[in-house]
């Protein structure tokens, strides 16, 4: 294959991938960042504390969480034809997509949560501030650089199972990869998608990082953690490392 | 030989603390206290239960502080001082008992469950509070970790920013209203907590171990502005601590807790007036060995106009007894100057009622040390 016969179909990939990956983010961030919180609030000892609902939201956030991708993108073709009328296409990709990172973005959101000191909840607590209150003016700013790391790994996440994306003829590069670089022996084309995902995933990881630092030193870098950085090192001397040789 | 008041001892650690106020400013020289009761606390209990376990935390703590009064509550860790003042504004459901704010109950605002109402919200937002980690969001500059307790309250946005601004003022820390809570020093960001705990105007003001964070030096700069906005603003200050250094300085009354319990409390001048007051030798301990077994140890206390009459010498000479002095201080205490003497007399107690007699009656207050005759006085080593 020549690079101009391929070099549509990638672009097209790529945009494919983009569409997928944006789409359920985007819904995984809505939904999973109430529910993380609520995760907190109703935990025992919580504002809204709840142990009924905190049980229930956590047992399914457990095993939508621990269901391997492909299985649950089957498994949800019923609800993904009522919500968007198909059940093959990047359309219908994008349901599966967001419900398996919702629960993976909640957790992560939860965790995050509670890192927040507890003395600042109290502290608006005693000037009378509501629960809503907390959230808004406590919860989700003091934990915002800790927030934007975890929806930094939910978007590498979503590339990663939008892979499994193609066996639903919903495109993206790693279906790419698997019907030209696997199935044809394009060994060339395989290195291509390869090497777009990493530049891609890196640069995410780098932005997410600076984002969540310049947040994170603006507030003086105490409280909230920041998660996971599995590519850290993998660019040396890249901006992340500059950004942290200025500071 | 009379005590007579030290130089050293006689200056305040600043002009504005104790008996001086400051020339030039506003501040009166004598306390705002009314005999108007704003913090009351009748049979307050706290039980807390884990796990089939239960500890009682308050057993029964009747409080009275009177308003524009300094109170401190002292106790070691774990004897409830915590849980009171967490009680005070229900950020702890009292097990039982009734707390009532400024005429307002706030138990009966409490409702069921842990979530606080709107009306029990609103009470909270007329009292401030101030922590011992400071609390500040910091998310938020300084000047918006001001407006926080604004913003609930639903003030417009000009005003608050305006009150913000006067309130950093007033703490002394107007150049830092852009700054963020990391940019502070411990004792910054106190004054941060304090600004804020005033932004909503309250009558009271509550303190968590304000000072504990803090170096001695900043101690002192935060019990000024406390003591400050008290004599400007009237305003009513409970606190709890651990250290005697913060009720010595800047307390009109104070209360000893002990598991859950309070075992001491009134003015700082009665309880020093008291014999055999824990608080009081807490505040103010002497030390020193008696040096023989047949041996009278006095703790003699000089207040008011006592402390001007050589007493020692008078006693030596009118019954020519010799006087071993084993130690004494002076010092201010809650804004009364204060003299305590350990003196030690040969002979048993019994032989020593005369002089001892002689003693009270020149208007010293007389506590025996020892063994023998009336409550022991054990002197503390303050509280820890």
């Amino acid at each position: 294959m020549t690079w101009s016969e391929i070099q549509p179909v990638l672009t097209q990939a790529c945009w494919d991938t983009l569409y997928m990956v944006g789409w359920s983010t985007l819904i995984a961030v809505v939904a999973g960042l109430p529910l993380g919180i609520l995760l907190v609030l109703t935990d025992k000892g919580g504002l809204l504390q709840n142990v009924v609902v905190n049980k229930v939201i956590g047992q399914v956030v457990n095993i939508a969480r621990s269901m391997p991708f492909i299985i649950l993108m089957v498994a949800l073709m019923t609800f993904t034809r009522w919500i968007t009328g198909t059940t093959i296409g990047r359309e219908a990709a994008i349901v599966p997509l967001a419900i398996g990172a919702i629960p993976f973005f909640a957790r992560l959101v939860e965790m995050s949560v509670r890192e927040v000191d507890g003395g600042l909840v109290e502290a608006v607590q005693s000037m009378g501030g509501s629960t809503w209150k907390v959230v808004r003016s406590v919860l989700v700013p003091e934990a915002l650089p800790s927030l934007i790391s975890g929806a930094t790994t939910t978007v590498i996440a979503l590339i990663g199972y939008s892979a499994m994306a193609g066996t639903v003829g919903a495109g993206g590069l790693g279906d790419v990869a698997v019907r030209y670089g696997y199935q044809r022996f394009e060994t060339g084309v395989m290195w291509i998608t390869v090497a777009i995902l990493a530049v891609v995933i890196s640069l995410l990881q780098i932005v997410g990082d600076v984002v969540a630092r310049s947040l994170h030193r603006r507030s003086g870098g105490s409280g909230g953690l920041l998660l996971f950085r599995p590519l850290r090192g993998v660019l040396p001397g890249t901006v992340a490392t500059e950004a942290v040789k200025k500071s | 030989m009379s005590v007579r008041r030290r130089p050293y001892e006689t200056q305040p650690h600043s002009p504005c603390l104790n008996l001086h106020p400051c020339p030039g400013t506003p501040t009166p020289a004598h306390s705002t206290v009314t005999e108007t009761h704003v913090i009351t606390t009748s049979g307050l209990t706290k039980v807390y239960r884990s796990r089939g376990r239960e500890v009682t935390a308050l057993d029964g703590v009747d409080l009275h502080v009177r308003e524009g009064e300094v109170y401190g509550v002292i106790g070691q860790s774990g004897a409830g001082k915590s849980s009171l003042i967490r009680c005070v504004n229900l950020l702890e459901r009292p097990t039982s008992g009734t707390v009532t704010v400024a005429g307002q109950d706030l138990t009966a605002l409490a409702g069921r469950g842990p979530r606080a109402g709107r009306e029990l919200r609103r009470a909270r937002s007329r009292i401030g509070m101030v922590f011992q980690h400071f609390n500040l969001l910091s998310s938020r500059t300084v000047r918006d970790n001001i407006e926080l307790p604004l913003e609930i309250l639903g003030t417009p946005a000009k005003e608050r920013s305006r009150k913000a601004l006067e309130l950093l003022d007033l703490v002394g820390l107007a150049d830092k209203a852009g700054a963020y809570p990391a940019q502070l020093s411990g004792g910054q960001k106190q004054r941060v907590g304090i600004a804020r705990a005033l932004a909503g105007d309250p009558k009271v003001l509550l303190s968590d171990e304000a000072t504990s964070a803090l170096d001695p030096e900043t101690t002192r700069s935060i019990l000024q502005l406390l003591r400050d906005l008290n004599r400007q603003l009237g305003l009513t200050v409970l606190l709890i601590t651990h250290e005697m250094d913060v009720v010595k300085s800047i307390c009109d009354s104070a209360a000893l807790m002990d598991k859950g319990r309070i075992v001491e409390s009134g003015t700082v001048s009665e309880l020093l007036a008291t014999p055999g007051s824990e608080l009081a030798a807490a505040l103010f301990p002497v030390s020193g060995e008696r040096t023989g077994e047949d041996r009278t140890v006095l703790d003699v206390t000089f207040h008011g106009e006592a402390a001007t009459q050589p007493v020692v010498s008078q006693l030596a000479r009118t019954y020519n007894i010799d006087i071993s002095i084993l130690g004494a201080a002076i010092d201010t205490v809650g804004g009364l100057q204060i003299g305590r003497m350990r003196i030690e007399l040969p002979g048993r107690y019994e032989d020593n009622v005369v002089p001892i007699g002689f003693l009270r009656e020149q208007g010293l207050q007389i506590d025996v040390v020892g063994a023998d005759a009336q409550a022991p006085v054990l002197v503390k080593d303050g509280a820890k």
